[in-house]
């Protein structure tokens, strides 16, 4: 097995993974940086993202308005030492990323401008028209062209972290043209592999999000923080669920059911006038307004179509120009998938898994328990999240935390040494056999596709956007199940030369110890609060569950789930107030 | 060890079958041919031109002849193409704006085109009694 | 009824297995909504799970999914199969080595991207504290469209210079460095010179814009081309005229 010596090895190159690589760069140009990913860097998830990238810049909004929105979204699950930070970085990285030629949407006299999103009382979103996620994907991409230390790995699935005695020494990865098991030995490494939706049937994710990383963490003992926290994106379109950004309500776009009723005024997020008010109506949080649409649907209001219940989502008010110029995207993904034009119709919508909340535990500096091992994006959870994530809040969280990841890396890579030859090499010789063994085993009964999707199903059935006792109990029995079944997964495809069915194979391990993570975690937390809802325990209990869960990965049975407090500083638990009842 | 990447070559003579739109583009730059021959001949118009009226009446009885005549009318048909298809793609030259609105393509051709009326008229009028 | 079905012939190659691309016939349930890739996805999940292809959004907009559809380079996740024959032939991007089934070698075009050194190099250094660039409306619209390429190599699939040469730069490569030689904040005209002004690359392209035809986003690296001759021609004679002036 070829080893590959580097000091930074990021696994990982989206938003986060590309921005912890031009801090490497920056922080220390003589330390080596591979940077290592399953796909070429400019087709990372970041690059769907659309609605913005949230930071105070403008003269009406403050600090302290951030603060309180965040930590309100989340349901006071968030860390608020972390949101502090997060919030007083959030302007610097994003007017960092605007000289490296990230093309913002402008003012008249040429000043960044903003717009309003879910959640947020004053606007503080900065767009680039409804594609941010792309130009942000696309100028950290070129601009870490500049840097010559850091090398790429391009399309190379990372299997396994080498960690002895509690360090991490690197990471071992599939080159996938060749089928090869490299070593890359490292002094640190960052994980920043993204989300996993992909566990769900119906998802705005791309293929790639099956967590990787997440999973690589866990087994090597970093705890998984808060998995019970999946956010549904209130409008996926149906059938693909393809996502129709936040910014569309921001730019004044209304939910009506079939009735042709703003139904929203319904669940405390009222009144419907004026429009457009932020925090209010179409405005709310994420989480209220997909448990809403869950609520119409049992009261049998929504509308029924080939691809489920659907709500409408009506742009038509806002006119054509408006709607060319700053929702371009979002009218030609509804033209082109559902045939619907925004200006003439309604778009048909429905909630859609889109982001985890939760994901590899690390501190406020992107650090996991693990020396060496670092974590940023959609994989960790720092927490600034909590239990519901607002929309902008994220693009900008990967700009954050992955320059953060990227300068405790540069720091360890400069003191540290090589350390351990022997034994670390054992263990990544130990991760290769191991996929070895998975490639050429012969005669099982499960294929790939057909446990993937039984898989899914349990998922959404046990653990959709409300949730039981017995759903969960099913859905964690269904789990351990899926995993013992796992072990008898046999390729179809022997080939070395981009195996894509070994590379699902993989995937699918990953997605089954995330998922066992989620299901678990949801079982023990017997509350309800942001995007986690139980249609037995109602209400929130902060005596007993304002806490972070932990849950910790066994080779033989299910996860451990233990718990840790949140880190409360200076705003105290009170209700999530939206909609006319504010102030 | 096990990669072969596999390289598929295209006919160098041939490619431009494949699609319509390569035959258009092959059509665009062939007239390029006709248009230069039709110069040649008209340098050649000149030279007899100052040779004396006897070899210039002769010239003008072979380019008004049925051969010269056929080539004439060819070569007009894929200067008129010529003509069209660069006046479509000059807006991709020459974006022009006012403020944050581009100047749509369509003004632009349409401006090549009233400037190619008038050039034709002005010239046919200089042209004068030979018509 | 009847379920309606149609038929993918799709090019197959193992390196391993085979001497040269082969052709596969699979039968798929048609659906209204459908698209090329989930087919594609049909055939992996339920009849081959040998078939090897990239893609990931299915949004059209991380541009891994480019592939030759009945001989047209197009994004399988952006064509339906309500506007596709009975009988749909699929094969791997054209002009580039096919590494395994719809899978082709990317390397070059990445080299060329970084070649053309895309990023801003400033006009003038300002710290984060000073804010932003100002750049007016008027002035981001100038390189906006040039910013949309989502590198999914369709243009140099389509582009019959790279065919048959290929050393060209390329029309996505050379879009993106004319979207920074655009852009108000950069001043690196000069420095992307030497690939850019140079024989393989604008100096290569012979306008034919089948890659502006073939563009899923309509970036226009055609134009982009064009106009990137037009100011080199321009900086030549200025050398001379006006030596003093810088580009």
């Amino acid at each position: 097995m070829e080893t590959i010596n580097t000091d930074v090895a990021i696994v990982g190159a989206g938003g986060a993974g590309l921005r912890a690589a031009i801090a490497v760069a920056e922080a220390n140009p003589s330390l080596k940086v591979a940077l290592i990913s399953k796909v070429y860097p400019m087709r990372s998830h970041t690059v769907a993202a659309e609605g913005g990238a949230a930071g105070v810049i403008k003269d009406n909004d403050d600090f302290e308005h951030h603060f309180h929105d965040t930590v309100a979204g989340g349901d006071w699950l968030c860390d608020q030492d972390a949101v502090d930070l997060f919030i007083h970085e959030a302007p610097r990285e994003l007017m960092r990323i605007e000289h490296w030629g990230c093309p913002w949407s402008r003012e008249p006299d040429g000043h960044v401008a903003v717009r309003p999103f879910g959640g947020m009382k004053i606007e503080r979103t900065w767009y680039a028209a409804d594609k941010t996620g792309f130009h942000l994907l696309h100028t950290l991409f070129q601009t870490s062209m500049k840097y010559t230390s850091i090398e790429r790995f391009d399309e190379y699935y990372s299997t396994d972290l080498v960690v002895v005695d509690g360090r991490c020494h690197g990471v071992t990865a599939i080159e996938m043209r060749t089928g090869r098991v490299r070593f890359f030995r490292s002094k640190a490494v960052i994980i920043a592999t993204g989300g996993a939706g992909r566990v769900f049937p119906f998802t705005t994710n791309g293929a790639i999000k099956t967590g990787d990383g997440m999973a690589m963490a866990y087994r090597a003992g970093v705890p998984l923080k808060d998995m019970e926290f999946v956010q549904y994106h209130p409008t996926g379109l149906p059938g693909t669920g393809i996502l129709i950004t936040e910014g569309s309500r921001g730019e004044g776009g209304i939910l009506v059911n079939k009735d042709g009723y703003r139904y929203l005024q319904d669940y405390d997020l009222g009144p419907p006038d004026p429009w457009p008010r932020k925090k209010a109506m179409e405005l709310g949080p994420r989480d209220r307004l997909s448990q809403a649409f869950w609520h119409e649907q049992q009261k049998g209001r929504t509308i029924s179509t080939d691809s489920g219940p659907v709500v409408h989502l009506d742009l038509r008010h806002l006119g054509e120009a408006k709607i060319n110029e700053r929702l371009p995207m979002v009218r030609e993904l509804s033209q082109s998938y559902i045939g619907v034009d925004p200006v003439y119709e309604p778009i048909p919508v429905q909630p859609v898994v889109h982001y985890t909340m939760g994901g590899i535990d690390t501190d406020i500096d992107s650090a996991t328990c693990v020396d060496g091992l670092f974590a940023a994006g959609e994989c960790a959870c720092v927490s600034i999240n909590g239990a519901n994530r607002l929309g902008s809040n994220s693009l900008t969280e990967l700009l954050v935390f992955g320059a953060r990841a990227g300068e405790g890396a540069a720091k360890i890579a400069a003191n540290g040494d090589a350390g351990l030859d022997g034994e670390a090499q054992d263990v990544a010789e130990t991760a290769e056999a191991q996929v070895l063994a998975l490639f050429r085993r012969n005669g099982g009964a499960e294929s790939v596709s057909g446990l993937r999707r039984d898989m899914n199903e349990a998922m959404e059935a046990g653990a959709g956007i409300y949730r039981s006792e017995d759903s969960l109990k099913t859905c964690t029995g269904n789990m351990q199940e899926i995993r013992e079944r796992y072990a008898n997964v046999v390729l179809t495809d022997k080939s070395n030369v981009f195996n894509t069915d070994l590379i699902e194979a993989l995937e699918l391990g990953s997605m089954i110890d995330v998922a066992a993570a989620m299901a678990c975690s949801a079982m023990q937390r017997k509350e309800s609060r942001g995007s986690h809802q139980r249609l037995d325990y109602p209400e929130r209990d902060d005596d007993t569950y304002l806490r972070h869960s932990l849950a910790h990965y066994s080779s033989t049975s299910l996860p451990a789930v233990k718990y840790r407090d949140v880190t409360i500083t200076r705003s105290q638990p009170a209700e999530r107030v939206y909609g006319g009842a504010q102030e | 060890m096990s990669r072969r990447p596999y390289v598929r070559e295209i006919s160098g003579t041939s490619w431009w079958l494949r699609h319509p739109r390569y035959v258009r583009y092959m059509a665009r730059e062939i007239s390029a041919l006709f248009i230069g021959i039709y110069v040649l001949i008209l340098m050649a118009g000149l030279f007899r031109l100052s040779q004396g009226e006897a070899a210039y009446e002769e010239f003008l009885a072979k380019a008004e002849g049925p051969v010269g005549m056929i080539f004439a009318i060819i070569a007009m048909v894929f200067a008129v193409y010529h003509s069209y298809t660069w006046f479509q793609v000059t807006p991709k030259a020459m974006p022009l704006m006012i403020g944050s609105k581009r100047i749509p393509g369509s003004f632009i051709v349409a401006a090549h085109w009233i400037g190619f009326a008038i050039a034709s008229v002005a010239l046919w009028m200089l042209a004068g009694d030979r018509i | 009824m009847s379920e309606r079905m149609i038929e993918l012939e799709v090019l197959r190659y193992d390196p391993e297995q085979d001497e040269a691309p082969r052709f596969q016939t699979y039968t798929v349930p048609y659906r209204e909504d459908w698209v090329v890739l989930d087919a594609i996805n049909y055939v992996k999940d339920e009849l081959d799970r040998t078939l090897s292809y990239r893609w990931s959004c299915h949004m059209a907009v991380c541009g891994s999914c480019g592939m030759l559809i009945d001989g047209e380079p197009a994004l399988s996740c952006h064509t339906f199969l309500r506007d596709c024959p009975d009988k749909i032939r699929i094969e791997p991007l054209q002009n580039f080595p096919v590494e395994r089934d719809l899978v082709v070698v990317m390397d070059d075009f990445m080299d060329k991207l970084e070649s053309v050194k895309p990023y801003v190099v400033p006009k003038e250094e300002k710290n984060i504290d000073d804010g932003e660039y100002l750049q007016t409306p008027a002035e981001l619209a100038r390189y906006k469209q040039y910013t949309a390429c989502i590198n999914c190599l369709l243009c140099y699939s389509a582009c019959p210079q790279y065919a048959l040469n290929d050393s060209f730069v390329g029309p996505a490569a050379l879009a993106i460095a004319h979207r920074y030689n655009l852009d108000s904040r950069d001043v690196g005209r000069s420095a992307r010179d030497d690939v850019v002004a140079s024989n393989p690359g604008i100096w290569e392209c012979s306008f034919v814009g089948a890659c502006s035809e073939v563009c899923p986003k309509s970036v226009d690296p055609a134009a982009a081309i064009q106009q990137t001759k037009i100011a080199s021609t321009a900086d030549y004679f200025m050398k001379f005229l006006m030596p003093w002036k810088r580009k």
